[in-house]
């Protein structure tokens, strides 16, 4: 396996301005009877790109991958390929393929055949489709069940098969709708970095529809929060954590704890929040232009460190709460820690020694810490 | 929807578990003896109901022609034991069959016969198949009420309907009334006494066979297999034939068995709606044995007819076997 990681580093071609995008959502709405699945929505993907469209079910993601394969239209809005409005096209002429969820292998043709039949369908002489269905077999490791039957593979390999299909045809454009929505937990691992292989291997965009967040941040340079339809945030797997725009954003990525407060000063960069029990505490972190009113700091568990004894020099937050519960993960432990105003924060510590003894255990009083830029200060 | 072909996975070579039902340690008896009750209902009516009765018939085919009551001999009797059995057995004969090549009007009868249902099992499959298709496309809520109104005829009498093409297709009737008054034509159709008549007739009256089938088979198909095969390139037209049409076909093959194989032997349809002149197996069966008396004749007819029907069978079971295997 080739290191993608300098490729990876060096590869934002959002960060360029002078970059033009390769796929363009241009307010683009889709109702179906009074129910609006995409609305007002626009976004940029840019080529070669490993996109990931995020949400719960019902935000619309498969909606937006459907219109982008042709097979809904939007009611209104433009959706621009390679700067080409692709308003009209029917499917069977958009230079994209599709891989679903429901894998949709022709259950009467074999692996080979499945494999061959968007070659056909393009008029492409038999010895150029041989040879095109031999490399994508290799790629995809199937090369002893060419001759099987979709109902004859394991689920696993119904997978590849459908991903070779929909490849085989060198798509500008690959759209995956919960591609390993059906495999179990140890396949989607692997293939989750099959799929990164490919990608860089073949230079084709991708765009991933998941409900998985892990599998999200797994494979995507960039990742789209979807909610009722509408982009909650755009941003690469690292910033969508560390930094989200909203306390919706927060709470779908990963874990998150959300000390509600109200902004009483501030000094320079530096804001000041009281909560509800009247504790202050000093974050970074805060938009511009948050002097006051109600916000919300979000704050990983894995950055809050929870001690026996208060933490000793004031630079950073410490509040005294009692331990509520405790989650043994083997990598980590977990810790829900009581505050006195009754929020529960949740803090984690890695096991980075193997079987110590834990000093603490329920209800001990304990103080949970964290500095001021471990989180982010969030109005919406 | 993630709906697959519904056969146990098990490819060699791959963790998946066996198929459930394999290897039952504990109540395999039982489980056998009652599934071997089961499957002997089924054969214990077709000996009763077909077999046996597909003996006398066979019988009276071998016999000869008597005037008496039944008009053939020899009438085998549990009286004159087996020696008297033994003794008609000698008596029969194959004079019937033979009677048959003879005639060109057997022959030209069973021809005509195959091709009429031929034609018409092949324009009941193109009136069904858009109907099975609409039905199985239609919205869930629907499809119960359409399938309701598919089968809604057989609420009223075979015979009433049939009957009632009359008054449609005959020269007075509706249909010419309706095209006078629409001035396509000038002079009224003669529909009536004609293998058009038939044909409608027969499409007519077993449409609904051909509808269910299709319907059955049309309606568990995967409509993202139809949108991959678009998004790979396929006209919708392309994506009909390459791929609704060829996992449709167990339901096309016994949708025209259905058809096929009643409508060769179909004697109602062609008596009321063909006229005189139409030359039909089912219509030459009754002559022989209401018109002429002649058990062994019509009775040798029967026979002959199954024999050519048992080849259509044959064929069905193979394909339904091939789909079975996938």
């Amino acid at each position: 396996m080739k290191s993608l990681g300098s490729i990876r580093r060096t590869f934002a071609p959002w960060n360029n301005p002078e970059a033009k995008p390769y796929i363009v959502f241009d307010g683009v709405t889709k109702r179906f009877g009074d129910f609006t699945a995409v609305d007002n929505l626009s976004l940029s993907i840019h080529e070669r790109e490993f996109f990931a469209l995020l949400g719960a079910s019902g935000c619309g993601k498969s909606t937006l991958l459907r219109m982008l394969a042709g097979f809904e239209e939007p009611t209104s809005g433009r959706i621009l390929l390679d700067g080409q409005d692709l308003a009209g096209i029917p499917p069977y002429r958009r230079p994209v393929n599709m891989m679903f969820q429901s894998y949709a292998l022709f259950p009467h043709m074999t692996v080979e055949a499945n494999i061959a039949f968007g070659l056909k369908q393009d008029g492409m002489p038999r010895a150029d489709i041989d040879r095109r269905v031999g490399e994508m077999l290799k790629l995809v490791k199937l090369e002893p069940f060419a001759k099987r039957k979709p109902h004859q593979l394991s689920g696993g390999q119904r997978q590849r098969v459908a991903l070779a299909r929909s490849v085989a045809k060198r798509p500008k454009v690959l759209l995956l709708d919960e591609p390993l929505g059906a495999l179990d937990k140890k396949l989607r691992e692997e293939t989750q970095f099959e799929l990164m292989d490919l990608q860089q291997e073949l230079g084709l965009t991708f765009i991933v529809v998941t409900h998985d967040q892990e599998e999200a941040m797994t494979m995507a340079d960039r990742i789209a929060v979807l909610d009722k339809g509408k982009v909650m945030q755009v941003a690469t797997p690292a910033e969508i954590y560390e930094a989200p725009v909203s306390r919706f954003v927060a709470n779908f990525i990963g874990n998150v704890n959300l000390l509600e407060g109200t902004v009483t000063g501030r000094e320079g960069s530096a804001l000041r929040i009281r909560g509800a029990s009247g504790g202050e505490i000093t974050v970074e972190n805060a938009p511009a232009g948050v002097d006051h009113g109600d916000v919300a700091f979000a704050i990983r568990p894995e950055k809050i460190k929870v001690s026996p004894h208060a933490p000793a020099g004031g630079a950073g937050n410490a509040m005294e709460g009692e331990v509520y519960d405790i989650a043994y993960l083997g990598d980590m432990t977990v810790y829900l820690v009581k505050l006195a105003d009754g929020q529960v924060v949740k803090a984690s510590a890695l096991n980075s020694a193997r079987v110590t003894e834990n000093p603490l255990t329920w209800n001990d009083r304990v103080w949970i810490s964290f500095a001021p830029d471990a989180g982010v200060v969030l109005t919406r | 929807m993630t709906e697959t072909t519904g056969i146990p996975i098990a490819p060699a070579g791959s963790a998946a578990t066996p198929p459930a039902g394999q290897g039952l340690p504990q109540g395999g008896f039982t489980a056998s003896l009652t599934s071997r009750l089961v499957i002997l209902i089924p054969y214990l009516w077709l000996l009763l109901f077909f077999l046996v009765p597909f003996l006398i018939v066979f019988k009276i085919s071998l016999s000869t022609t008597t005037i008496a009551m039944p008009p053939y001999e020899p009438v085998f009797s549990l009286d004159a034991g087996l020696s008297g059995l033994l003794a008609g057995l000698r008596d029969l004969t194959v004079d019937n069959y033979l009677w048959l090549t003879q005639d060109a009007l057997y022959f030209n009868a069973y021809v005509s016969s195959v091709l009429i249902a031929a034609v018409s099992t092949f324009l009941t499959l193109l009136v069904g198949y858009p109907m099975a298709y609409g039905m199985a496309r239609a919205p869930a809520s629907l499809r119960g009420t359409l399938l309701m109104l598919v089968i809604l005829p057989f609420w009223t009498s075979f015979l009433i309907r049939v009957y009632a093409w009359i008054g449609i297709l005959k020269p007075e009737g509706l249909l010419n009334q309706f095209l006078l008054w629409l001035g396509v034509i000038d002079a009224p159709l003669q529909i009536m006494n004609t293998h058009t008549a038939i044909y409608i007739g027969i499409v007519y009256s077993y449409l609904p066979f051909m509808v269910l089938p299709l319907y059955a088979s049309l309606e568990k198909m995967d409509f993202s297999l139809i949108e991959a095969a678009q998004d790979l390139g396929c006209t919708p037209t392309a994506a009909f034939w390459k791929i609704t049409f060829p996992l449709s076909l167990p339901g096309v093959v016994a949708g025209a068995m259905l058809v096929f194989i009643p409508a060769v032997g179909e004697f109602v349809i062609p008596d009321l709606l063909g006229g005189s002149q139409t030359l039909m197996i089912g219509r030459t069966l009754w002559n022989e044995f209401f018109a002429n008396r002649d058990w062994p004749v019509s009775s040798a007819v029967a026979v002959i007819l199954l024999l050519i029907l048992v080849v259509p069978i044959v064929f069905f079971q193979r394909a339904q076997a091939r789909a079975q295997e996938g």
